[in-house]
């Protein structure tokens, strides 16, 4: 039993990537993930990924935002200090508007910051989980789970038949934990 | 990339064909139109018919001046994803000169038989020794005067429309000639245009809307107007791109181009909710009594259910129902948007217009729907015979081929 842990596939152009990934479903190769230095129209569809939850995340955060903004407004100026200004009801309800809409997108952004650095192990302190430094350079790079998919030859054949540049077999997931 | 061989199965030659029940019907909502107006006016109605002629002259114009917007837009942004649906815009931009010299003559007879802009408009207003002087509407008089006010019009009605020319003549010289030249001269005037449209536009809605009320003002008065415009404009594009699909043309458009058309809703609905609420909420808050009068003829017993039916209308219900991504990717979703927000902003129009106008003697009967039905009508016949006249796809365009492949 070899140590491989990862199996992965560079290629120079967007189009020989997507042409290896044809090759390796064909090939009943499970796909582990793809890295690649911008964004490819069409290969999520191509890879199956579902998608992104981020949005209702968003939804969520604003949402917090809102109630947060009504909760202490209402708190401050209609319950516990209930002041004249300018004549208005205490509960002046446009008056409250623009705060609600700034706490919203302020709750939004920030939650969306932090979601971001969550998703992607970049907090201060931790590691971040890069597989091949150069998928964020000028290769695009498939990468295969070698326990999940035992032939690691015909992977290889595939890869290079594919027009892959250079095979890797990598016995750690993450490059940058060295 | 590599070269690729495009190949694709459009039917770039295919033509629209305007006739049988869509020409019969649009004809028929043109006689509604004009048999309402005869209706106001015989059944002494005179005011109320002029209002709603305003009403919907102004609409139907800001409809085709979005055309000719959405085109200029798309140039200066060199934007890719709308050139398959850019016949559309253009068809409505070609209409513009003719809406526009509707929407003039409709301001002018208004202004000479008294039943539009009396408010600045009448006997002995800026006469100090006058029975009827009216300080404020004097100090108005250098700007709000008959001479002056047909003049703008007629500029900025008259610009718009030979810039609707313009492009009309770059983009048939594009199809028959190609090339990159058209393309950008195009780009050069539409930002040229997008400089004057947009001075002018807020201008355009003080003098034909705003001065209706001429103690009234408010700065937000214009953007809020354009941001009507847009959206409503906006509906109309998506609209025809969904019933022409409907109709077995424009197989190249698919659910990618209607999202974006569906993103641009969203957002400008939304873009419509922040001018009108900064318009509102700052009146309300400085609560001085020259500008409190707007919202307090809005807020009498027969405008207040209107007023909330407004704001749900064009805020509410396309935040809620326009946000999620799968319901601007769904036809018949974006459809009922659409129709619902075009409604929206016709009680928009008429929330602007009728308190200072009609005010208490409002109505909703055969003279608004009628004259309703028939510009309607008139906006169809005009726009689905441009449409008729040309190839449905810009061919020469340099962004098509962006256009067929646009996913998002």
């Amino acid at each position: 039993m070899s140590n491989i842990k990862y199996i992965l596939g560079h290629f120079a152009d967007p189009d020989d990537l997507m042409h290896g990934i044809d090759k390796l479903q064909e090939g009943n190769v499970k796909i582990y993930d793809v890295f690649t230095p911008m964004p490819i129209h069409g290969i999520e569809d191509k890879l199956g990924i579902k998608r992104s939850r981020l949005g209702k995340v968003a939804f969520c955060f604003g949402l917090t935002g809102t109630i947060t903004a009504i909760s202490m407004i209402y708190y401050m100026l209609v319950y516990d200090w209930p002041m004249n200004i300018g004549g208005k009801p205490h509960f002046a309800f446009p008056d409250f508007v623009p705060i609600m809409f700034e706490l919203t997108v302020l709750f939004c952004s920030f939650g969306m910051v932090g979601t971001y650095f969550f998703v992607n192990h970049l907090a201060p302190g931790r590691a971040p989980r890069v597989m091949d430094l150069r998928a964020t350079n000028d290769r695009f790079v498939v990468a295969i789970d070698a326990k999940e998919n035992p032939y690691h030859d015909k992977i290889d054949n595939i890869l290079k038949e594919a027009g892959a540049v250079e095979i890797k077999h990598n016995e750690r997931k993450y490059v940058s934990y060295e | 990339m590599g070269n690729h061989n495009h190949t694709h199965t459009h039917n770039f030659s295919e033509q629209f064909v305007f006739s049988g029940k869509l020409k019969t019907w649009s004809l028929i909502a043109i006689v509604v139109g004009v048999l309402s107006i005869a209706f106001g006016f015989l059944t002494d109605h005179a005011e109320r018919t002029y209002a709603n002629l305003l009403l919907m002259a102004y609409y139907f114009t800001c409809v085709c001046a979005t055309g000719l917007f959405f085109i200029a837009l798309q140039y200066v942004a060199q934007a890719g994803w709308a050139t398959g649906l850019l016949r559309i815009p253009q068809a409505m931009s070609r209409v513009l000169p003719i809406a526009s010299v509707i929407l003039f003559v409709v301001c002018a007879a208004g202004l000479m038989t008294h039943n539009l802009y009396h408010h600045w408009n009448g006997d002995g207003l800026t006469d100090p020794s006058s029975a009827n002087y009216d300080k404020i509407i004097a100090g108005k008089a250098v700007y709000l005067n008959v001479p002056f006010f047909l003049a703008r019009l007629a500029i900025f009605l008259g610009a718009y429309s030979f810039f609707a020319y313009l492009f009309a003549k770059y983009a048939q010289r594009e199809a028959e000639q190609g090339g990159l030249v058209f393309y950008d001269k195009s780009i050069k005037w539409s930002a040229v245009f997008l400089i004057i449209f947009g001075f002018t536009t807020p201008i355009w809605a003080f003098d034909t809307i705003m001065s209706l009320e001429a103690h009234w003002f408010s700065t937000m008065f214009g953007w809020y107007n354009f941001a009507a415009m847009w959206v409503s404009g906006l509906c109309v594009i998506t609209l025809i791109v969904i019933l022409l699909k409907k109709g077995g043309y424009l197989s190249w458009i698919n659910e990618n181009h209607l999202h974006d058309l569906g993103k641009f809703i969203f957002a400008f609905s939304i873009f419509w909710t922040y001018v009108w609420f900064a318009q509102f909420l700052l009146i309300y808050y400085a609560n001085m009594p020259e500008e409190t009068v707007y919202f307090y003829k809005r807020w009498e017993p027969e405008y207040l259910p209107w007023f909330w039916v407004n704001i749900v209308i064009n805020f509410v219900a396309p935040i809620l129902i326009l946000m999620a991504r799968g319901s601007k990717r769904q036809t018949n979703t974006l459809m009922f948007v659409c129709i619902m927000l075009l409604c929206g902003h016709w009680l928009d129009y008429y929330m602007m217009i009728m308190p200072g106008t009609v005010e208490a003697h409002r109505g909703f009967g055969i003279i608004e729907i009628g004259i309703a039905i028939g510009f309607a009508g008139l906006f169809a016949f005009l726009t689905l015979n441009q449409l008729s006249k040309r190839s449905m796809v810009p061919t020469n365009h340099p962004f098509l081929e962006e256009s067929l492949h646009h996913q998002i």
